[in-house]
């Protein structure tokens, strides 16, 4: 835990140096189509308390049953994070009274959960990769969804998502900035989607963080943290371990010392405030719940479902690396949604791998992202973005020109091949044609052509004229060849 | 013709067969006598329409010869089990006038199997209790009197208006549930027979409950062979309730005349209680001596941690409980009463809802598990669970087949006459029966004979795990022996 310190993470305080140290624990929702402990839907979106088994709503004498796919996903995430998974957990009630919480208790794991310690390797923007060491994985209810804004005096209760299953990863307190923090979550969220275990989707709720931050000086122990509950963006992530280390350094340089207690991130205002301090915290009552038995599987259990994962980040991130020749950047961008990956690997699918990379990353993504879209909404297909990269290695068409048949395959979709054919867009490789192209720019130009002996650089000019009165189209190899020998540049 | 009324389970079985009345008139005769009855408040709710509609379809059934084993027979059921569209309030205010849209998967079994509901049955709130006191719906009077006496007794609790009616023949037989000892102890209060099967037997889906890893339903019965009959259909696998067995059930009435010839009866000596009376002490060792008479082989066990599952039992109970009625909140269904917010709705309507004994044990439950002292009591209650549990392995590994006690420390006692300054009094009846809940076995109440004030007493045999065969055939031999006690005249009208 006390790897060496980076200065470049240091907080500078008005009385030196601060550190942060961030653990987080992430709520990801199960990717099942039933509930952790009753058959009802887990659809997002549906009716408010259409998605209510008796079980759900804890009418009397009802009992849960463990939903086996959410066991096996919560397995798979095990494997996917190099997890230690225990042959033996158990389901433990945590009791609080909410009105969302019908039953009174959540059903949770406490001592016994299902996953173990693993870890995640995490690219940091500018700084590297650093290994996040992940504390346990366990299983445990979602509860429902209380609406105070409908009704002057009284609140309203969704019970959709009540038992709906959660995995809580929590992370050691490994991390010391808000970039690492964000990473974490960023690559936490990508492995979780290769995995299909978890949709990740924040906006929707699947997947929120609570987050613990303390601040210390650099080589003592750790500092009293405070916990922000459920944020739930990657950028309010960050805003809120900004500000939370801030205030703490605030009130610990003014001879203060910090609260332990649970705080509330308001991202309209950008700031934490206090929910409950440690003295009001909940009793939770752990005990294992009497309803149901521990939950047990086999070795053999679990080498099935390592048969059955899907290749992960880190293994394409490599993959990628040596089998196109691409650098750690172009690879951690293209294998950062599954998604992307697999669209680059059929674009790069016999062809050469680093320009398909390059269309992938600056074409493709910057295009997609400009509009807001995603891969899977992209107008231009795998094939066709193929066959640009194609008719570019066939000298049938320049760079520049594949740059305009990108927009055209965007817009108005079609055969690369065809469009080029069609539209004339071919490149003039026929040298009587440059050569009748280059003898009036020299002979229209003769100041020019005299200059051009003196300082060879303006050779960049006359290609230029050249491709201005091709339309373009003239092979600009070609063309500086042919210019080269009639103006004498060496 | 004899009163249909009297008649044992078995016995109004083979009378419909043989056609030598119908369930409707069956199932009328026992509605009249519920009618006469209602002063003993044994019943909370009375099914007439229902009852008389199942049994006319099981006249229909037995005419066309497709009868099913409980067809046409009437019965109560304990209030605790949920019974689709007939309030179910487990003797509570908390649930008046809940009616639940499910039925509980023990009495679903009953009617799958033909039988007739008359009603649901009174019981101590949420079950706990002894006597049937803390019911929310008044206590249960027991058909039993001492002679020359009117002062009302206790039917033992908390399955008291099980065994009430039962006794009172009111039904032919009843469901009940046992925590600590709730089936056995009524039982032998009244003088019938009650068995808590091996926990897991039973399906506990749409039962409400108590304390989950204790609770177990049974049946309370007139005879030995009719609780045999009860079991049956009341018990079988169940995938909505992963605790329950899945293991298939036998024909437990085939098991009653094996006798005990060649079994070992082991008497254990812990339970052999400073205070005891000696009445208690004579029955034991004539039920001992009854089933040496019958060929069984008695020897004088040890079973170390007896004394510590009573107090063991009041810590695990509660704290289970104080989790299980936590949904008893006011928000869904059952009782609310307004508050100024939601922690105000919450306090009144649970101070409202739930009787005294509930929140004393919700209280000791919350307490038990709290920060702090969760090791001090729940964890180590849990270890002399387990401690307990070792013992029994113990003794059958030994090679005993049952083990026999008293199942009471004492013969019924009045309405109000315990309890009321010190609720362990009440607590102590449970002496001999938590230690079966404790280790997760079955257990069977049969009376034995009546004590020196006329009221009955019971024996308790404790089996080896999911053999409640070998409990029914002792039991047997001990009804033989002891002949069959008979049931108080009704005094309470007709």
């Amino acid at each position: 835990m006390n790897a060496p310190v980076n200065p470049k993470k240091l907080i500078k305080g008005a009385t030196g140096d601060w550190e942060i140290v961030i653990g987080m624990e992430i709520h990801a929702q199960v990717t099942s189509e039933a509930k952790l402990f009753s058959g009802a839907s887990t659809r997002f979106g549906a009716e408010p308390n259409s998605n209510v088994s008796l079980v759900d709503a804890a009418m009397p004498g009802m009992l849960p049953v463990i939903n086996e796919e959410c066991v096996r996903q919560a397995i798979r995430t095990g494997l996917g994070l190099k997890a230690q998974i225990n042959l033996r957990s158990l389901f433990d009630r945590k009791n609080y009274f909410y009105p969302d919480l019908p039953q009174g208790y959540q059903i949770s794991q406490y001592k016994d959960p299902i996953v173990g310690e693993g870890e995640v390797l995490v690219d940091v923007p500018d700084e590297g990769t650093i290994n996040v060491r992940i504390e346990r994985l366990h299983l445990e209810q979602d509860a429902g969804k209380s609406i105070h804004d409908l009704h002057p005096s009284m609140s309203f209760v969704d019970l959709n998502r009540s038992g709906v299953a959660l995995m809580e990863i929590v992370s050691k307190p490994d991390l010391r900035s808000s970039e690492e923090a964000k990473a974490y979550v960023t690559k936490l969220r990508s492995i979780l989607r290769y995995l299909g275990t978890c949709d990740g989707d924040m906006e929707k709720g699947s997947l929120r963080a609570d987050v613990n931050v303390s601040v210390r000086r650099p080589g003592e122990p750790l500092g009293t943290r405070c916990e922000i509950k459920n944020v739930n963006s990657i950028r309010f992530i960050g805003q809120a371990i900004e500000y939370e280390a801030r205030r703490q350094i605030g009130i610990l340089e003014d001879g203060g010392k910090i609260d332990q207690e649970t705080r509330l991130f308001d991202p309209g205002k950008g700031e934490t405030r206090s929910m409950r301090s440690k003295e009001e915290a909940h009793d939770y009552r752990y005990f294992p719940d009497p309803d149901l038995l521990p939950l047990e599987f086999d070795q053999a259990y679990v080498d099935a479902l390592a048969e059955g994962l899907p290749e992960l980040p880190d293994a394409k991130k490599a993959r990628f690396m040596s089998q196109y020749g691409l650098s750690p950047y172009d690879a951690s961008v293209l294998i950062a949604e599954r998604e992307s990956a697999d669209f680059y690997e059929a674009v790069a699918e016999g062809r050469d791998g680093k320009a398909a990379a390059n269309w992938v990353i600056n074409e493709l993504f910057g295009r997609l992202n400009k509009e807001g879209r995603d891969i899977a909404a992209s107008p231009v297909s795998a094939a066709q973005l193929g066959a640009i990269i194609d008719l570019i290695g066939e000298n049938v068409i320049s760079g520049k020109i594949a740059k305009d048949l990108f927009e055209i395959v965007w817009s108005e979709g079609g055969d690369p091949r065809a469009i080029v054919e069609s539209r004339g867009m071919k490149q003039v490789t026929d040298t009587g044609a440059i050569e009748a192209a280059v003898d009036a720019v020299i002979a229209g130009n003769p100041d020019k052509v005299e200059q051009a002996k003196a300082k060879p650089t303006l050779l960049g000019w006359f290609v230029g004229q050249v491709m201005k009165q091709t339309g373009g189209k003239a092979n600009p190899g070609a063309v500086n060849e042919m210019l080269k020998s009639k103006l004498g540049i060496e | 013709m004899t009163n249909l009324t009297d008649l044992t389970l078995a016995d109004a079985r083979d009378g419909l067969q043989r056609r030598a009345f119908s369930a409707v008139e069956l199932t009328q005769a026992h509605l009249d006598a519920m009618a006469a009855a209602r002063g003993l408040n044994a019943f909370l709710v009375e099914t007439p329409e229902r009852a008389l509609a199942m049994a006319r379809a099981s006249d229909a059934r037995i005419a066309s010869g497709d009868g099913r084993p409980l067809e046409g027979l009437p019965l109560g059921i304990k209030d605790l089990f949920c019974t689709e569209g007939v309030i179910t309030t487990a003797g509570s205010n908390i649930l008046k006038g809940f009616e639940p849209a499910y039925e509980s998967a023990v009495s679903g079994n009953l009617w799958r199997d033909g039988a007739v509901m008359l009603g649901k049955l009174n019981l101590d709130e949420f079950a706990m209790g002894s006597s049937n006191e803390t019911s929310a719906f008044g206590p249960v009077v027991s058909p039993w009197r001492r002679p020359g006496s009117d002062a009302p007794l206790v039917p033992g609790g908390s399955s008291g208006g099980s065994a009430a009616a039962v006794a009172a023949r009111l039904c032919l037989a009843a469901t009940a549930t046992d925590t600590g000892g709730s089936i056995r102890q009524p039982a032998a209060f009244t003088g019938t027979v009650g068995i808590k099967p091996t926990y897991g037997r039973c399906s506990r889906w749409g039962t409400v409950a108590f304390a989950s890893s204790l609770d177990q339903a049974g049946p309370i019965a007139r005879t030995v062979r009719d609780a045999a009959i009860m079991l049956r259909s009341m018990a079988g696998p169940d995938a909505r309730d992963t605790t329950c067995a899945d293991l298939p059930v036998p024909d437990y009435e085939a098991a009653i005349g094996r006798g005990v010839r060649g079994l070992k009866i082991g008497i254990p000596k812990e339970y052999r209680v400073a205070g005891m009376p000696d009445e208690i002490e004579r029955l034991w060792q004539q039920g001992a001596a009854w089933l040496k008479a019958a060929g069984a082989e008695i020897v004088e066990i040890s079973l170390p941690h007896t004394k510590y599952a009573l107090p063991a039992y009041y810590i695990v109970a509660p704290a289970e409980a104080s989790s299980n009625l936590a949904r008893y909140d006011g928000v869904r269904y059952g009782l609310r009463v307004e508050g100024r917010d939601i922690v105000d709705m919450y306090e009144r309507s649970r101070a409202a809802g739930f009787g005294r004994e509930v929140k004393r044990r919700i209280m000791i439950g919350t307490y038990v598990l709290s920060a702090g002292y969760y090791d001090a009591y729940y964890l180590r209650a849990q270890k002399i669970r387990t401690l307990i549990k070792r013992d029994f392995e113990t003794v059958y590994a030994d090679g005993i087949d049952a083990v026999l006690t008293p199942a009471t420390p004492s013969s019924a006692f009045g309405i109000g006459e315990k309890g009321s300054g010190d609720p362990v009094e009440m607590y102590l009846n449970d002496i001999f029966t938590v230690t079966v809940n404790m280790a997760g076995l079955p257990g069977i109440a049969v009376p034995g004979g009546l004590d020196a004030g006329g009221l009955p007493l019971g024996l308790q045999l404790i089996g080896r795990p999911f053999d409640e065969e070998t409990l029914f055939a002792a039991s047997q031999v001990i009804e033989d022996a002891a002949g069959r006690i008979a049931l108080p005249e009704a005094w309470w009208g007709r």
